[in-house]
C-alpha cells in the first residue's frame, strides 16, 4: 500500500520550520524551566506531530540535548480528551492545532500545560478532580442492573439533541482553566467544597433531563446548592467560549441555578 | 463459599470491552481491578463513530431477522468466524440496545420518539443505532458512568494511568495476575487475580498511521502472546475504505456517511484537473455503485478498499493523479448533514479546513482494525446455535484463567468485520462473557493466598527489562525504528500481499529487531517516563508484526481482509482455518499452524455481494511489487 500523504505532499513545502518554546517541569515539586525548538513540519501538520517530532529528536534550538516532552493525547482528532493544553496562552486541545496558521504568519508557539490542575511532568496534569466531580454530582442514570428490562424511556428528537450535546462532554478541562472562579486544588479532601466547575454542572443537567435520571435529581442539587456549588459561578461566560465541543455551558449553569433554587425553597418548605 | 468475598478480577483495558465486563463483573458479586494506560473515559472506544447493529421492529417486519445478522456476518468475514459465538452474539444484540437505552445513551430518534436507524455495510435492511456521528464516544461514556457509580459504591478500584506488563502464569500454567507500572511514579508492582480479563484493543500502531488512537500499540497482547497465549488470524487487518491522511494519523471518516447517501466517485477523464463540483454527474465515475449496483457504496470494507486502491494504483484515476477519491455528501444537505453526521463533519472542518456540506471530501484507505488477536475458546451449546451462557471457558486463552473480550480477541469478524459489529462484540464480551469470568473466579482458591514466588519472579523480570532499556547504551533510536516498522507493515501486510514481498518483509523485521537490540533512550528518568513506555512497546510491536507477517505469509489464499496476488481465489480446502501463531521463546519469531474452522449453521458461500464486471473496470487487482 502506498501511503497517500506522500504522494499528495509538494516537496517544496515539506521543509518548514516552526518554532516552539516549552514550559517544562521535571516533576511535581521541581520548578518550571523553558526550552525552544525549531522543528520542520509538513504542511497540515498539528501540535502534536510537532511534539512527535521533538521526541524522536529532543535536541533544543542552541544544540543542547534533552528530554522528551511529556504529554497527554489520545485519539488526535478532538473526541477523547487528553490533550488538553495552554497553547499561547490559550486553552485548546493540541490535536486540533494545525500549525500552518503559525507559520504563515511567522509567528512562533509557546506551549505550556494547564494552570488549574497539578502538573506531573510538563504538559501532563493530573485532572483527577474532573472525573471526581462526575462522582460528586451522580452523573449517571441509576441502573436496576445489566439484565434485559426492555427499552429505556421514548424521548423526543428535541430532547435528544439537547441531551447529545451536553453528552459529547469530553472531560477535558478546557472550561475549568478558563474560569476565574477555578483554582488548582492539589487536596482531594477539600474538592468537595471546592468550585465544581462547568463540566461537571453540565453534566448533572444532563442526566436531570433523562427519564430514569431524574429519579437522583434532589441528590445532585444538593450536590449543587452547597459550598464549591453552582452558586459559586460568577458569570464570567469564560466556559462557554473555550469549549472545543461548543456545548452550551452557561445554559447549563442557568439551567442548574434555577433547579437548584427550586430545589431550595422545596426543601425549606417541606423542613428538610 | 466463605472465602467468595476474597476473590477479585482484572480487567485491563478501560474501553467498551474492560468497561461492560466490570460492570457485568461486579454485578455478579466479584470486586474489580481495573488497569488502564489512560483514563478510561479516554479509551479508544471514543473513536467509534458510525453505530451498533442489531436486528429492530422495523427490519423484522420487512424480513430481517438475527439469523440475517448473524448471516450477514458470516458472510461478511469470509466464513472464517466460528458461528456459535457470532450466532450468540447477533441475538444478544437487541437486548444490549435496550440496555443501552436505559443507561441514557442519547440514540437518535424519529419524529415518534423511537430509535432511529441507518444503512450500514454488508446489509439491505437498516439495522443500525446511532447517535450522531459519535455513537462510540456516547457508549463508551455510558459504560464510564455505570463503571463510575459502582466504583462509588466500592466494588471497582481503578489503576488509570497504569500499564500492564505481563500476566502471571504460576507453575501450573495458570494465569493468577498480573505485573504493571505506573507509568507516573514509574513504580512496579505484581497484583493478584482469580481471572485476568484482556480488553486491551488493536493493534494499529504497528502500522505506523492508522485510525487507532495512540495507545493501541498491540503490546499487552503482545506481551500475552510472548507469555505463552496463542495469537490467532493476525494478517487479518481491516484497511478502512475512508481516511483522511494527517502527518500524525489517518482520520477516520465513518462508513455511516456512505450509508446515509454518500457516494464514492472519482473524475472519469485521468488527471481532470476541474473543480469537482465543477464536473458534470455523467464525467463521475461512481464505481462502487457501477461495480455493485446491489449494495453500492456499501459494500463492505475489504471490497471497498480494494476497488479504491484499485482505482488510483492501477487505473491512475485517482483525484489529481495521487491516492485520493472522493467522498461526496454535498447532495445531502447542511441540515441533515450536521443532524446525522455532525461529528464526522466537525472532524473534517477542522483537520482539512473544506466544509463537507459544500466540497466533496477527499479520502483514501487506512487501516484501522484487527480481526485477528488473542486466541479464545469457547463453548457452545449442543445444536451449535449459539453459547452456553456463565460457561467459564468462554473467550479464555489457552492459558487458564486468562481472558480476551473486545477488539483483541479474535473471535466474531472472521476475516473482515462488517462496519457497526465492533461496538457488539466488544459489548456482548463483557456481559455475556463476563458471567464466565465470575464463574471461573469463584471456582479458584484465592490468589490472595498464593505463594509469593511467581509474583516475586515476575515482577522483578520486568524491573530488570526496564533497568536493560534505561541503561542502554546503543545508538539506536526507538522511534525511528517504530516509524520505520510502520512504513514497512503498512506497505507489505494491508490491502495487497504477496509471498516475496512477505518473505522480504520478515528480513527486513529481522534487521529492526536486530538494530531494536542496540538502541538508547533519550530520556532515563525515573519519573513519567513515556520514552521508555515507548520503546518497551517497539519491542513488544515488532514480536507480533512478525506473527502477522508469517501468518500472512504461509496463508496462501484470498479471504476477506487477506488478499494474496500470488493466490488470489480462497481456498476452503486448506484454509478455511484459523491461523495460530505460537511464540518460539528460543528464536524470538512464531510457529504457524492452522487449525480448521467448522461450519454447522451456514455453509460457505462464494462471496460476491453481487459484482457485475465491466464499466471499464479492471477485472482484479494486479500487484504493485510484480
Amino acid at each position: 500500500m502506498v501511503a497517500p500523504d506522500a504522494a499528495s505532499a509538494p516537496a517544496s513545502r515539506s521543509q518548514r520550520v516552526l518554532k516552539v518554546a516549552v514550559k517544562r517541569q521535571a516533576d511535581p515539586a521541581a520548578p518550571p524551566r523553558w526550552e525552544r525548538f525549531e522543528v520542520p513540519v509538513e504542511p497540515g501538520a498539528n501540535l502534536i506531530s510537532v511534539l512527535q517530532a521533538i521526541a524522536s529528536r529532543p535536541t533544543t534550538t542552541d544544540g543542547t540535548s534533552t528530554t522528551p516532552i511529556a504529554y497527554d493525547s489520545g485519539c488526535l482528532e478532538e473526541v477523547c480528551g487528553s490533550c488538553t493544553m495552554l497553547v499561547n496562552g490559550k486553552v485548546r486541545q493540541a490535536c486540533s492545532c494545525l500549525v500552518d496558521q503559525f507559520i504563515d504568519a511567522g509567528e512562533a508557539i509557546t506551549i505550556e500545560p494547564m494552570s488549574k490542575f497539578p502538573v506531573v511532568r510538563d504538559l501532563c496534569v493530573d485532572r483527577a478532580r474532573l472525573f471526581a466531580g462526575l462522582q460528586r454530582v451522580k452523573a449517571w442514570v441509576p441502573l436496576d442492573g445489566t439484565y434485559h428490562l426492555g427499552p429505556g424511556p421514548k424521548e423526543s428528537p428535541d430532547d435528544q439533541e439537547v441531551r447529545y450535546a451536553l453528552s459529547t462532554c469530553m472531560s477535558c478541562g478546557c472550561c475549568l482553566e478558563a474560569c476565574p472562579q477555578y483554582n488548582v486544588e492539589p487536596d482531594s479532601a477539600a474538592w468537595d467544597h471546592e468550585f465544581v466547575g462547568a463540566a461537571v454542572i453540565s453534566q448533572a443537567r444532563l442526566f436531570n433531563m433523562h427519564g430514569t435520571g431524574k429519579v437522583l435529581k434532589a441528590d445532585r442539587l444538593e450536590a449543587l446548592s452547597g459550598r464549591g456549588g453552582v452558586n459559586d459561578c460568577g458569570n464570567a461566560q469564560n466556559c462557554v467560549q473555550v469549549c472545543p465541543k461548543e456545548i452550551p455551558l452557561t445554559e447549563s449553569i442557568a439551567a442548574a441555578g434555577r433547579q437548584s433554587t427550586v430545589h431550595a425553597v422545596k426543601k425549606f418548605f417541606s423542613g428538610r | 463459599m466463605a472465602s467468595g468475598a476474597r476473590h477479585r478480577v482484572i480487567v485491563v483495558g478501560g474501553g467498551l470491552a474492560g468497561l461492560s465486563a466490570t460492570l457485568r463483573i461486579t454485578e455478579g458479586g466479584i470486586p474489580v481491578d481495573l488497569f488502564s494506560i489512560v483514563p478510561v473515559k479516554r479509551s479508544h472506544s471514543v473513536c467509534a463513530q458510525g453505530g451498533i447493529n442489531a436486528c429492530n421492529e422495523i427490519a423484522r417486519q420487512q424480513g430481517y431477522s438475527e439469523h440475517e445478522h448473524f448471516d450477514e456476518s458470516i458472510y461478511g468475514g469470509d466464513f472464517l468466524a466460528h458461528q456459535p459465538p457470532v450466532y450468540e452474539m447477533a441475538h444478544w444484540a437487541p437486548r444490549i440496545i435496550d440496555l443501552l437505552d436505559r443507561m441514557g445513551v442519547p440514540f437518535n430518534r424519529t419524529a415518534e420518539g423511537q430509535r432511529d436507524l441507518r444503512l450500514f455495510g454488508g446489509s439491505l435492511y437498516k439495522r443500525t443505532h446511532f447517535a450522531g456521528a459519535t455513537t462510540g464516544q456516547q457508549l463508551l461514556y455510558a459504560f464510564d458512568e455505570q463503571v463510575r457509580r459502582v466504583e462509588a459504591e466500592g466494588k471497582v478500584v481503578k489503576y488509570e494511568h497504569w500499564e500492564f506488563l505481563g500476566p502471571v502464569v504460576d507453575d501450573e500454567g495458570q494465569c493468577r495476575g498480573i505485573v504493571a507500572q505506573d507509568l507516573r511514579t514509574m513504580q512496579i508492582r505484581a497484583f493478584r487475580a482469580d481471572a485476568v480479563v484482556m480488553a486491551t484493543g488493536g493493534c494499529g500502531l504497528v502500522f505506523g498511521k492508522s485510525t487507532n488512537s495512540v495507545m493501541c500499540t498491540g503490546a499487552a497482547a503482545s506481551r500475552c502472546y510472548q507469555a505463552g497465549a496463542r495469537y490467532a488470524n493476525g494478517e487479518f487487518i481491516q484497511v478502512h475504505p475512508t481516511a483522511i491522511p494527517g502527518a500524525d494519523k489517518l482520520r477516520l471518516m465513518s462508513e455511516s456517511a456512505r450509508g446515509e447517501g454518500g457516494r464514492v466517485w472519482v473524475p472519469r477523464k485521468k488527471g481532470d484537473a476541474r473543480d469537482p463540483r465543477q464536473i458534470p454527474d455523467a464525467e463521475r465515475y461512481y464505481f462502487l455503485e457501477e461495480r455493485y449496483p446491489k449494495y453500492g457504496n456499501i459494500v463492505p470494507r475489504d471490497i471497498a478498499t480494494r476497488e479504491i486502491f484499485s482505482i488510483c494504483v492501477h487505473d491512475g484515476l485517482g483525484v489529481g493523479g495521487g491516492n485520493m477519491v472522493y467522498l461526496d455528501l454535498t447532495h445531502l444537505g447542511r441540515e441533515y448533514l450536521e443532524r446525522k453526521l455532525g461529528g464526522i463533519i466537525e472532524i473534517y472542518r477542522k483537520f482539512v479546513g473544506d466544509d463537507p456540506a459544500e466540497v466533496p471530501m477527499k479520502i483514501f484507505p487506512g487501516v484501522h482494525y484487527s480481526m485477528g488477536g488473542l486466541w479464545t475458546s469457547y463453548e457452545a451449546k449442543p445444536d451449535f446455535k449459539g453459547l452456553r451462557y456463565g460457561a467459564p471457558g468462554s473467550m479464555t486463552t489457552n492459558i487458564p484463567g486468562l481472558y480476551a473480550f473486545g477488539e483483541v480477541n479474535y473471535q466474531y469478524h472472521g476475516a473482515n468485520r462488517l462496519g457497526a459489529n465492533a461496538l457488539l462484540s466488544c459489548i456482548f464480551d463483557g456481559l455475556f462473557c463476563g458471567a464466565g469470568v465470575v464463574n471461573f473466579a469463584r471456582e479458584q482458591a484465592p490468589a490472595a493466598d498464593a505463594a509469593a514466588t511467581a509474583f516475586d519472579a515476575a515482577k522483578s523480570r520486568r524491573e530488570t527489562q526496564m533497568k536493560e532499556l534505561l541503561g542502554a547504551s546503543g545508538t539506536e533510536n526507538p522511534y525511528a525504528i517504530g516509524k520505520e516498522l510502520g512504513v514497512e507493515m503498512t506497505a507489505a501486510s494491508t490491502v495487497v500481499k504477496s509471498g516475496p514481498r512477505l518473505e522480504q518483509s520478515l528480513e527486513t523485521l529481522g534487521s529492526l529487531r536486530e538494530r531494536y537490540s542496540k538502541i538508547r533512550l533519550s530520556d532515563s528518568g525515573m519519573w513519567t517516563n513515556q520514552t521508555l513506555a515507548y520503546a518497551r512497546a517497539v519491542g513488544d510491536m515488532l514480536v507480533i508484526a512478525e506473527a502477522i507477517t508469517r501468518g500472512g505469509l504461509e496463508r496462501q489464499e484470498s479471504r476477506g481482509s487477506h488478499y494474496r496476488t500470488d493466490f488470489t481465489e480462497r481456498d476452503d480446502d486448506r484454509f478455511l482455518a484459523t491461523t495460530i501463531a505460537t511464540f518460539d521463546p528460543q528464536t524470538g519469531g512464531s510457529k504457524i499452524s492452522f487449525e480448521k474452522v467448522e461450519t454447522p449453521l451456514v455453509e460457505p458461500r462464494k462471496r460476491t455481494y453481487g459484482k457485475v464486471e465491466g464499466g471499464g473496470a479492471p477485472k482484479a487487482v494486479a500487484s504493485p511489487h510484480a
